[in-house]
């Protein structure tokens, strides 16, 4: 059916959608303008195109007024194109041979002059009509989505949406960056507002994702590359080199006690450094995989310079005691090297958390140069029975008179560092308050410590959240409303002396108030990770201003991203607490279902095609596609697009210097008719 | 039967579209054998009365090199238009204009204030510049009009045919011919040549690397061609992708980059815009100041991209008058 054999009749129809439309525009104006142009054989204007009168409208006039085009002027496509050309083809017509012209976002709902809008909506309609007459007829084609799922990210969020989908008969890749899985929750001691114990409820998920059958965990890797589209996705993972063989280490750590250094000497990040570890080391004693890892920086078998594939150049000068200590299990292998392993996937569900407020950007509270201001997290393991102090609190600088370790008697927790501040980050942390209150009840658990805790506003929105606000105002927490000004330790008076001032405004005393304490903990607020940037390419996402990934709709789809069959969940989205991020994991999870379930997706047919005679081999447009979907055919030394892969975005069309690419729904003649059409209307 | 016969007139041109009529050597001659050349001021003498008293379609083609810049070309293009059944545009000014289009950079004032004022080898104290009449001597020449813009022969008058290149082949002003005198000709407003781009018929092709990933460009006098690899793959712009084929890929097997005179394929309106949508698209730098480092390379890329398709491209005039005024 081309426009040329037969009559154009073009049916047109404008929305009032209720008032948001039509108080904006005249659609009865345009509707009689439409009627005029020519091709047009209806021309109708109706209160709710969407609605099942307005799709049966749609149906009813192409059956009795032959129409073979049919153009609505509503919304946006993103909504309702799908209605409409479900309507064109109960119509009897192929679904194609439809437009949509929006009105509402960039016409009634941008604009406040009546008349003008009226205009433009005109202009609009009339550029439909023209490229409408060129529409032709196209097949929506089906693709099989891969029943596997790549989980990117495990800490709570991650080891929620891989279990669901694992418990679902799924089979699941969990990639981690760290050598092991748990994420922040792992270094909780106790979770608010129930004070349930952190690992008592994490761990034995994390060794359930070790065990599971249908999840393939792979730790101490990074996603470095993806290709392919939702259904059909090819993931790069590398697997960094941990010195260990995983399959062969026991977890029996006879390696660790037997290493030629005696005392453990490293930092040890796990425990915010305020540990230490040694060169071979398993990050805490739950670690899933339990398996060692050796760091080469440190390790003497390894000297201090690079071979030219970027591995630590294999030493020979250790005594390689460990080695000695695995005996029979050969698990520790120096020559290992970082690898690179693929795999097919269809869905992706990106859960790589956050990080959180550097607070050595805010000076003024003195963290780094006054020993005994700690962060949350450095306090989280302070308190924890199996962190570095064995849950004692003890503090960083000072001794009591007999030479013992000081334990603080005062501490004052500062909320909201690095949140809601136009200086760091504008956004509210969401979890500070809960877990300012959580440590002020453990830190006085421990210590008996007199607690001051310091907010600009108490957030508590959360189930049994302000039940535990009020049990910390009974404890007798002190809570002083006011954005801390300083930590010093300048002492005024002899009570100041050897201590840290804490200078705040009261601002429901109105005062301003000098607190001295023994130490401080700063709450710092969450922020994307330092290569969000990274991984947002990577898995082609958006993201707001701030840096957190962006949902496709903050309300409707939550956990969707604008690429089909990425989804997100956690804290790399915005800022959360555990329940949150659990709930959103599973909704993730459940959308990932969905896809595989189906088992196909539908393709939008706007696909480019090469024509094959025209096409001078020039290769311009092979490194350009986004989804790899172009290849070079060696043979008759001409590009070829796999239709599959092809997802219409059109780029290879623009830059193919011959112009021998022709995009569907998007060729030459479409929108060159639809630009005269918008410009020929004065 | 009276052999057909055939015109060659010139406007904005160098000459060199000419010598492609004389290239064609011995077949020339079988040319002449064939038609009656009525028109060709650049080896007979004709007076523009001859040509205006001929019956209208009486030529049966004329083939019309160079841009119409000036009113005589205009009227020329007119006169011959009438006078012919097939006008063909022959060469690069005629299609595109070519070189000469160049100038609608640059306003009809910027120019004749340049060459008549401001030019630094110029002597012409009062400033004098031409004039349409003028009164010397007891004589009252008339001198043709400087439009404001360089046009191309179809914004002009109606063009059947077009013949590309600067200058066109012989191998294809031959096949022209042939097609034009055996009667084997395309639809009307054809280009007569290839419509694939000249990678195609470029040895260099199978040396392009899939990505190419540019980091920086580098013109022909500037370094030493390898005269194996394809020229982007050696970092030099050359518009082959973006350029018709039919020349016999005449620059690259020379060792110089395509400079795209044959024009774009008949579905590209601006060859220019394509061209650089391709390379550009190809920097590996995606960071605005190492785009701007590599672009650099490219001090002029309106002379670079537009060499010869300027007039006949979609971007704006420098001042955008009217294509047929005189800006008084």
């Amino acid at each position: 059916m081309s426009a040329k054999k037969e009559e154009l009749r073009i049916g047109f129809y404008v929305c009032h959608c209720g008032h948001n439309i039509a108080a904006m525009v005249d659609c009865a104006v345009v509707a009689r303008y439409v009627e005029t142009l020519p091709g047009v054989a209806l021309s109708r204007d109706y209160k709710y195109m969407c609605s099942d009168p307005g799709q049966e409208l749609i149906q009813q006039d192409i059956r009795e007024h032959r129409l073979n085009r049919v153009v609505v002027a509503s919304c946006s496509p993103l909504l309702h194109e799908h209605t409409f050309r479900g309507a064109v083809e109960a119509g009897g017509l192929n679904p194609f041979y439809f437009h949509m012209v929006n009105i509402r976002e960039h016409d009634s709902w941008v604009h406040t002059d009546r008349g003008e809008a009226t205009e433009k909506a005109k202009a609009l309609a009339r550029a439909a009509i023209q490229r409408v007459a060129h529409h032709k007829a196209l097949e929506i084609k089906k693709v099989e989505i891969h029943p596997d799922v790549l989980v990117v990210g495990g800490g709570i969020a991650g080891i929620h949406a891989a279990m669901t989908l694992a418990n679902a008969g799924k089979k699941v890749y969990l990639v981690e960056r760290e050598p092991s899985i748990g994420g922040h929750m792992a270094k909780f001691d106790k979770t608010f507002p129930t004070l349930d114990c952190a690992a008592c409820i994490l761990t034995p998920k994390m060794s359930e994702v070790g065990s599971h059958p249908n999840i393939t965990l792979w730790t101490y890797s990074e996603v470095t590359k993806v290709d392919g589209f939702v259904g059909n996705y090819t993931v790069q993972v590398k697997r960094k080199a941990r010195y260990v063989n995983e399959d062969l280490c026991t977890g029996c750590q006879d390696c660790i006690s037997h290493c030629v250094f005696k005392e453990p000497k490293f930092a040890d990040d796990f425990n915010e450094g305020l540990g230490k570890r040694k060169p071979i080391f398993i990050p805490f004693p739950q670690a899933t995989p339990q398996a060692v890892l050796i760091d080469p920086e440190v390790c003497l078998n390894f000297k201090r310079n690079k071979n030219p594939d970027g591995s630590p150049v294999v030493g020979d000068k250790c005594k390689k005691t460990c080695v000695e200590a695995c005996g029979e299990k050969h698990a520790i292998d120096f020559t290992q090297k970082d690898t690179l392993q693929e795999v097919k996937v269809g869905s992706i569900i990106v859960c790589t958390g956050f990080k959180t407020y550097d607070a050595g950007r805010s000076p003024a509270y003195g963290y780094g140069n006054y020993k005994n201001v700690y962060t949350a997290l450095e306090v989280e393991r302070l308190v924890n029975a199996s962190g570095p102090t064995g849950g004692e609190v003890i503090l960083r600088e000072g001794k009591n008179a007999d030479g013992s370790p000081k334990t603080p008697k005062s501490i004052g927790i500062i909320h909201c560092v690095g949140s809601r501040d136009k200086k760091t980050n504008l956004w509210c942390s969401r979890v500070c308050c809960m877990y300012s209150m959580k440590l002020a009840h453990l830190l006085r658990e421990h210590t008996g410590a007199e607690m001051y805790n310091f907010y600009i506003d108490m957030r508590t929105p959360g189930k049994g959240y302000e039940e535990f606000y009020n049990k910390l105002l009974e404890e007798g927490t002190h809570f002083i409303r006011g954005r801390v000004g300083e930590v010093t330790d300048w002492a005024m008076t002899p009570e100041e002396e050897g201590r840290l001032v804490i200078r705040v405004e009261d601002t429901l005393a109105g005062v301003v108030r000098r607190i001295p304490v023994d130490m401080v903990v700063l709450a710092t607020g969450l922020e994307p990770q330092a290569d969000a940037g990274e991984v947002r390419r990577l898995f082609n996402m958006s993201c707001g201003g701030d840096g957190w990934f962006l949902e496709r709709h903050p309300k409707l789809a939550p956990v969707s991203t604008f690429t089909d069959g990425v989804f997100l969940a956690g804290c790399c989205q915005g800022p959360k607490d555990i329940p949150d991020t659990v709930a959103q994991a599973g909704a993730a999870a459940a959308e990932a279902l969905v896809l595989i379930d189906k088992g196909y997706i539908e393709q939008e047919p706007n696909t480019a095609h090469i024509l094959e005679d025209e096409c001078s081999g020039c290769k311009s447009c092979i490194p350009l596609c986004p989804y790899t979907a172009i290849l070079f055919d060696e043979g008759r030394k001409k590009a070829y697009i796999n239709e599959a892969l092809c997802k219409g975005c059109g780029t290879c069309v623009g830059s193919c210097p011959s112009a021998s690419i022709v995009q569907n729904l998007f060729d030459d003649q479409e929108i060159f008719s639809e630009i005269e059409g918008v410009l020929a209307y004065d | 039967m009276p052999k057909p016969k055939v015109a060659f007139y010139w406007c904005a041109s160098c000459g060199g579209c000419e010598e492609t009529v004389v290239d064609l050597a011995e077949d020339i001659l079988g040319v002449v054998e064939k038609v009656d050349i009525v028109l060709w001021p650049v080896a007979m003498d004709f007076k523009y009365k001859d040509v205006a008293a001929m019956p209208d379609k009486s030529i049966v083609a004329t083939l019309l090199n160079g841009a119409i810049r000036t009113s005589e070309q205009e009227e020329l293009a007119v006169l011959l238009r009438r006078k012919s059944q097939y006008l063909i545009a022959y060469g690069a000014c005629a299609q595109l204009g070519g070189i000469p289009a160049l100038a609608n950079q640059f306003s009809r004032e910027q120019i004749l204030k340049f060459n008549y004022e401001d030019c630094p080898a110029l002597v012409n104290e009062k400033k004098t510049r031409p004039q349409i009449h003028f009164e010397e001597a007891g004589r009252a020449p008339h001198l043709p009009e400087f439009r404001n813009v360089v046009r191309t022969l179809d914004q002009v008058v109606d063009v059947d045919f077009y013949i590309p290149g600067c200058p066109p082949t012989p191998k294809l002003t031959k096949a022209a011919f042939d097609a034009l005198l055996g009667g084997k000709l395309p639809p009307k407003g054809s280009v007569l040549a290839p419509d694939i781009a000249l990678c195609d018929e470029c040895e260099r092709k199978a040396t392009k690397p899939t990505n190419v990933a540019f980091t920086e460009f580098k013109r022909p006098h500037q370094a030493l061609a390898d005269p194996t690899k394809c020229f982007l793959a050696q970092g030099m712009v050359c518009m082959g992708p973006a350029t018709r084929s039919g020349c016999g890929a005449a620059c690259t097997s020379g060792n110089m980059p395509c400079t795209g005179c044959f024009g774009p394929t008949s579905r590209v309106r601006d060859q220019g815009a394509k061209i650089l949508s391709s390379l550009c698209a190809n920097v590996e730098a995606k960071d605005e100041e190492g785009i701007r480092k590599t672009l650099a390379g490219i001090p002029d890329p309106v002379g670079t991209f537009y060499r010869y398709g300027l007039a006949k491209s979609i971007l704006r005039r420098k001042v955008d008058l009217a294509m047929t005024g005189n800006g008084h």
